[in-house]
């Protein structure tokens, strides 16, 4: 489904990703783990269009297409998603309207039919009910007054009633509090499918304590350092970064 | 003088009504100061970012008859309602059912027609002639306009609609003068629509006189929606008494050179005043709000925000001056003042001031000119919105912010469905 290769990418004239390749395939779920600085966030930004990201060299395909050649609402609409790690509010639109917006023209890209807002609704209140959540955040401003757990929590439902093909999590779980990172969990495992893949990058192994990937991998230093199994996540987690570092230290030196 | 002066003078010596109820002093002083000092210099402060160059060479009629018009073409705001076309009352388009007792409401005409001296003065202010060219011609020429006075301790619980109409007739101009009495303890809802049906290149010169009694309330909504080659003028000029209390809200969406001065003098102690506006200068729109505030009394606050929006070759000019005078102790003002320029050939400015000759006062103010935040955009666009719908997007939710908080829903809904229609300008 997503194949990227040989990826380097420049932010502000700063070398961020240098040379990271990675595969993900339908129903799969990697994790990317890394210390601050390494490029978790750059990833999850490149693949989803934002500007001011440089893609010196590399190609990234989804589906066999190139990526990097399509606009952010093209990605979205071939079933690209990004969960923010700093959701954006944005007062004056309110959510559901957003949300409806964005369902069709996503749909309209697609050729499908539109949906009409007694269907949509439909659609919203089984999406709550699989996640529960509280449709009071259906009635909000995007993000506005939201707390962190509640803006996490809408990326969550945003992915559930949009239905991406690959979801990319931008550090769901920083700044959430035990019981938020559950229920963002939960969401996210409701949501696993054969169709789809997860990129879940994070900052900390907790959050794979109740999202089971298939594949762990090691960014440091812009690129794929280790990939490997569930447990290469706890042993990140009981010798540190620095180990890693260790680890890497010979082939950068060569 | 100009053909625009020219034009607009003449006539004052056989202009019906002129000197009834007393006001013919009044208002040969307003003609004749009107006549000397002429339109404002090029370097006049108050009017820096309005050129009147180009209006200053084009005639105007008076308009004296109501024409014929197609009501079809125009959704009739709700009952009660008061209208005027071209400057002259329509009684058959108006329709006064539902007020309640306490209201009393005239025209101007009418009132000068009984010769009644003390209510025309107490319509005019009296005393000496106003400030300024368009106040002057307004006092010399005004003979049509709203009289409405709700007696004390008057709850009038549907809002009011005067709607003031510009109908086909070739470069006709015309000088309405309102005046609104709500006396102690009584509180009224109104809203002042000013609409156009076909594309008129009329000039309208307006000035409603609000005058709020003690703890009285007032909930005023503007919608300024003119044709696009209209010219419009208007000066509203509120005094609060004791504790009195005045909501407002303004959208000017229309025309092609609009003009407006809001004047608001808290005298009373305690009086409040709440304020939104936003100014859409699309297309070719030059929209001018000049907002005074003076702060006469203690304990007196004032919140003010006005958004701006600069598109295409439009031109959104704000001057938001507020005074809080010696002794008006305790007083609180805010005056917010966020504009957003969408385009290069489009321009914003703005100028708030704050003079303070009181101690012991709250007062803040900011202005900022800005675009589109693009994390924003990139938040809406990677949800699957195309670039142009997130831009509309965005730009509606800015616009509509000063709607946010209306305590009238269903009028917020009616506003928000102006403003939303006007926006479509943006996109065409």
């Amino acid at each position: 489904m997503l194949k990227i290769d040989n990826l380097h990418v420049r932010v502000a004239g700063k070398d961020i990703l240098k040379g990271l390749s990675l595969e993900v395939k339908a129903g799969e779920v990697h994790a990317i783990m890394g210390p601050n600085g390494a490029g978790k966030s750059t990833l999850g930004n490149v693949l989803a269009g934002r500007e001011g990201y440089d893609v010196v060299s590399g190609s990234v395909s989804y589906d066999g297409r190139d990526l990097l050649a399509l606009e952010p609402e093209v990605r979205a609409a071939e079933g690209v998603f990004l969960a923010f790690q700093y959701p954006v509010e944005i007062p004056g639109v309110n959510n559901t309207y957003f949300l409806r917006a964005a369902a069709n023209a996503q749909r309209k890209h697609r050729g499908e039919p539109e949906l009409d807002s007694m269907q949509f609704l439909k659609l919203v209140r089984q999406k709550l009910s699989v996640l529960h959540l509280k449709d009071e955040l259906l009635h909000r401003a995007v993000n506005e007054g939201f707390s962190g757990g509640e803006k996490k929590r809408n990326e969550i439902f945003q992915l559930a009633v949009l239905e991406p093909r690959l979801a990319i999590l931008d550090e769901t779980d920083s700044g959430l509090d035990i019981d938020a990172l559950k229920a963002v969990a939960d969401g996210v495992n409701a949501l696993r499918s054969p169709a789809r893949a997860f990129l879940v990058v994070t900052h900390y192994q907790r959050l794979l304590d109740y999202i089971k990937p298939d594949v762990v991998h090691v960014l440091a230093e812009g690129r794929i350092v280790e990939s490997g199994g569930p447990e290469l996540a706890l042993e990140l987690e009981a010798h540190g970064y620095a180990w890693i570092r260790e680890r890497i230290a010979p082939a950068a030196k060569a | 003088m100009g053909a625009l002066l020219d034009s607009l003078l003449a006539g004052f010596d056989t202009l019906p009504l002129r000197d009834a109820a007393g006001l013919g002093e009044w208002r040969s002083a307003a003609y004749q100061a009107a006549r000397e000092d002429g339109l404002p210099a090029a370097r006049n402060e108050r009017w820096k970012h309005t050129s009147l160059r180009a209006l200053e060479r084009r005639p105007f009629a008076p308009s004296v008859a109501l024409p014929a018009w197609n009501p079809a073409a125009i959704a009739l705001p709700p009952a009660p309602r008061m209208v005027f076309v071209n400057g002259v009352f329509d009684a058959h388009h108006s329709d006064l059912r539902g007020l309640p007792e306490g209201v009393t409401l005239q025209t101007l005409s009418q009132v000068l027609a009984a010769d009644d001296a003390e209510v025309a003065t107490a319509l005019t202010g009296g005393g000496s002639p106003p400030e300024g060219i368009f106040g002057r011609l307004n006092a010399a020429f005004a003979t049509e306009g709203m009289r409405l006075q709700v007696a004390a301790g008057t709850r009038v619980a549907t809002p009011l609609h005067l709607l003031s109409l510009g109908a086909p007739a070739p470069d006709s101009a015309w000088h309405l003068r309102h005046s609104i009495e709500v006396l102690d303890g009584a509180s009224l809802g109104l809203v002042e629509h000013q609409a156009a049906v076909g594309a008129q290149a009329h000039l309208s010169n307006g000035v409603m006189q609000i005058g709020l009694g003690r703890g009285a309330q007032l909930r005023h909504a503007r919608v300024q929606q003119e044709s696009e080659s209209a010219t419009v003028i208007a000066r509203s000029q509120i005094r609060l008494a004791q504790g009195a209390g005045y909501r407002r809200i303004d959208l000017e969406l229309g025309a092609a050179l609009s003009r407006h001065e809001l004047q608001v003098a808290l005298v009373g102690e305690g009086a409040s005043l709440y304020a939104n506006g936003v100014l859409l200068a699309t297309r070719r729109r030059h929209l001018d709000t000049r907002i005074e505030i003076e702060h006469a009394a203690r304990d007196t606050s004032s919140e003010l925000g006005w958004r701006g929006l600069g598109a295409d070759r439009g031109r959104a000019v704000f001057h938001g001056g507020i005074t809080i005078q010696a002794g008006a102790d305790g007083s609180a003002a805010m005056l917010s003042n966020k504009n957003l320029l969408l385009s290069e050939g489009a321009e914003v400015d703005t100028q708030p001031v704050l003079e303070i000759h009181a101690d012991e006062v709250k007062a803040a103010h900011g202005a900022t000119v800005g675009q589109l935040d693009a994390n924003a955009l990139f938040y809406l666009r990677s949800r699957g919105l195309p670039i142009e719908q997130a831009r509309a997007l965005l730009t509606a939710a800015f616009c509509r912010e000063v709607l946010s908080d209306m305590d009238d829903a269903s009028l917020a809904v009616v506003l928000a469905g102006k403003l939303d229609l006007a926006l479509q300008d943006l996109v065409a």
